[in-house]
């Protein structure tokens, strides 16, 4: 090691209280589990703002055809904003995982040194991920592409190396959690949470297969699509919304983990089989139009089952809670993900539709609206959560000084991404009739949807909507830096009720 | 108050989330086998890879009132007859290369994938390929040198230069024939192929 890079080593550790005590943050406020937490959360807001950054880039494509043509195609901005987005809210599953972990199970994390290893190992294998997509961008039609730079299968579309990286930090998160668990209390939140981890690892590795029978290969692709974000996400979220109604408003342990219970019940039961409404045009036999779209016209029960959950018991309690953006967030949450991911998955979910809407911007319209109702908005919630701690527990109240910043925020990203949302929906009932109706999908048929003035001008709001969205992520990047910095009042701890 | 009636107790709902998981998967696994091996390549739905030696169309079924892809007599690829392993291989290249030049995150493929440019399902089947005879030449030019050879529509958007290599252009080119011979349920409807007729 030169002697540069250890001078640079040595005042890292400076450098990092230098930033602490500036953020106001003190770490001896927070137990060794939460301490890998809030790594992860600063790690998911970093991979927020890249997700928000290369949306936007994206966006101008579309208006903008000529824009950064070459230097950095369409494919190459979609590829990032999708994958960041994946792996930002990951960052912050894992991240409320090790936050409530020492918590919930009664005593120290297990294997903590392994976790951390695990953090820097996954953050550096992302950094090299990102830098050979926007530097090398693709390869020769062979393996070593496939190993190297890129899958080319969306959403997954790491390159192998990278795959069974992603699966061994897995396996080592795994680790933590269980035998945290095992050395100290089970629950059942603990239980479902487990269960959740092994699936959603195992699921991960039926998308780590190169196959050239295209059928087989989408078939198993969904498998991991498919059942992490409509089946065990969800009912990860689910174990989040429990832990933090019981720990921010104080609902007793019995009555969320009932309802933990039912939503894993209806999650499960229509989610899994849901998987079918993927397999409606793939190649797939028939009777998967059938048991896709009456299973995925349930999916939408537990949605309801989580916000009457929510709703109720927030009000039960009277909304009494010391940390009102995170509160807010969380009723964001169960309304966004009803109807993000229920309300528009619906839409468009049965076959008799979605033979028309399949393939057009009506999934992009339910993409956006879902993934930020129902994941980015528990992520955010929880952000506050975790910050409030980080602050030695301080009051974060609605008329606290500087709340207008979380107020703005919250009603900025909420604006800009249901604008979005509604400028896509716009855009795919347009490609639905024309393209795929009356032009029966040929490319002159697309090409007509696509310079349809009504598209034209959906692509130009869904633009300005996507710069409202990345004002409030400013915004909300600023709040979490300084919010309830000086304040002196402590928020009373809420005891769970008996 | 009164105890909490069984239905809404925790051990119930502990119960029935089990149970209702373990059912599901199990359902789906045991579909997972029936789907996997009716759509082996070779099979009804998912033809062998040397349907790229045959004439593939594309018609709506009155009979099942849906498109189904219709397969015809010889329609040799490059003018060449090529046996299954021959097709395969030559399948195998394209579908590598579809992955690799990151064909998805601007088509669709049976679909899936993003929206900036048209879906490849049945790209081979095209009118935008203008005749039957020349399809074969404007494909291979076309994604060897799409900004030479760029087809927009109107819209500006080109294709990016990938560095396509022929025999990788090639191997695309049997990948879409192939694929466009897939059962996908009636999807996309409406289609009209570069074989219809005009009236």
């Amino acid at each position: 090691m030169s002697a540069n890079t250890e001078t640079v080593n040595a005042s890292l550790p400076n450098k990092l209280k230098a930033f602490h005590s500036w953020a106001g943050v003190d770490d001896n406020t927070l137990n060794n589990g939460q301490k890998l937490a809030v790594k992860y959360f600063m790690g998911a807001i970093i991979l927020f703002i890249f997700q928000i950054l290369f949306g936007l880039l994206a966006g101008i494509q579309f208006i903008a055809p000529g824009f950064l043509y070459e230097i950095l195609d369409f494919s190459v901005n979609r590829m990032i904003h999708i994958n960041a987005m994946i792996l930002w809210m990951l960052y912050g599953f894992i991240g409320c995982t090790y936050w409530l972990l020492e918590d919930e199970s009664g005593t120290e994390i297990a294997g903590l040194k392994y976790g951390v290893l695990g953090f820097w190992v996954l953050s550096a294998a992302i950094a090299v991920v990102v830098l050979v997509y926007l530097f090398i961008q693709t390869g020769a039609g062979n393996d070593t592409t496939l190993w190297l730079i890129n899958e080319g299968r969306e959403y997954i579309e790491a390159p192998r190396w990278a795959d069974i990286g992603i699966v061994v930090v897995m396996l080592i998160f795994f680790y933590n959690v269980v035998m945290t668990f095992s050395k100290g209390k089970w629950s059942g939140i603990a239980g479902v949470l487990t269960l959740d981890l092994v699936a959603l690892a195992g699921l991960y590795v039926a998308g780590m297969f190169y196959m050239t029978n295209i059928t087989h290969e989408q078939f198993w692709w969904w498998w991991v699509i498919h059942l992490w974000v409509e089946a065990t996400w969800e009912v990860l979220v689910g174990v989040i919304m429990a832990w933090s109604l019981m720990t921010i408003l104080g609902v007793s342990r019995k009555i969320v983990t009932t309802w933990l219970y039912i939503e894993v019940a209806l999650m499960f039961g229509s989610g899994i089989l849901g998987l079918g409404h993927h397999y409606f045009w793939i190649g797939t036999p028939e009777y998967w139009l059938t048991i896709g779209g009456f299973f995925s016209a349930l999916e939408p029960i537990p949605l309801v089952a989580m916000v009457v959950h929510a709703v109720y018991d927030s009000g039960e309690r009277g909304f009494k809670n010391m940390n009102h953006p995170a509160m807010a967030w969380l009723i964001a949450h169960a309304f966004g993900n009803f109807f993000g991911a229920g309300v528009w998955g619906f839409m468009h979910t049965l076959p008799q539709i979605n033979l028309y809407t399949h393939g057009t911007q009506w999934s992009a319209s339910h993409g956006h609206l879902a993934f930020f109702g129902a994941y980015a908005t528990i992520n955010i919630a929880f952000f506050y959560i975790a910050i409030q701690h980080w602050r030695g527990n301080v009051w974060m109240g609605a008329e606290s000084q500087n709340a207008w910043r979380w107020k703005w925020a919250l009603a900025l990203l909420n604006i800009g991404v249901l604008g979005m949302t509604i400028a896509l929906l716009i855009a795919g009932y347009e490609q639905s009739f024309i393209e795929r109706a009356i032009g029966g999908s040929t490319w002159g048929g697309y090409f007509a949807a696509q310079t349809h003035p009504s598209f034209l001008s959906a692509m130009h709001w869904r633009m300005l909507f996507g710069l409202v969205t990345a004002s409030g992520l400013g915004l909300l990047v600023w709040d979490l830096l300084t919010i309830g910095k000086g304040e002196t009042r402590k928020a009373e701890v809420i005891a769970p009720a008996e | 108050m009164s105890e909490t009636p069984q239905w809404a107790s925790e051990s119930f709902w502990k119960k029935m989330a089990i149970w209702v998981t373990a059912g599901s998967f199990l359902i789906l696994v045991v579909l997972t086998f029936d789907t996997l091996s009716q759509t082996t390549a070779g099979g009804d739905r998912v033809p062998a890879y040397s349907v790229i030696n045959k004439k593939v169309d594309y018609q709506f079924n009155k009979e099942l009132n849906k498109f189904m892809p219709v397969i015809g007599g010889e329609e040799l690829l490059f003018g060449k007859t090529f046996t299954e392993e021959e097709a395969e291989q030559l399948v195998t290249l394209g579908k590598k290369t579809t992955q690799a030049k990151n064909c998805m995150n601007c088509h669709t493929l049976l679909g899936n994938g993003a929206y900036y440019a048209p879906d490849l399902t049945k790209a081979w089947l095209d009118q935008g390929w203008l005749t039957v005879e020349l399809r074969e030449q404007q494909m291979l030019a076309f994604l060897m040198d799409p900004e030479k050879n760029a087809r927009t529509f109107g819209t500006g958007r080109k294709m990016p230069n990938l560095n396509i290599t022929e025999e990788e252009a090639k191997g695309v080119v049997a990948f879409l024939k192939w694929m466009s011979s897939i059962d996908t349920n009636g999807f996309p409807y409406n289609f009209t192929t570069i074989y219809a007729e005009v009236d």
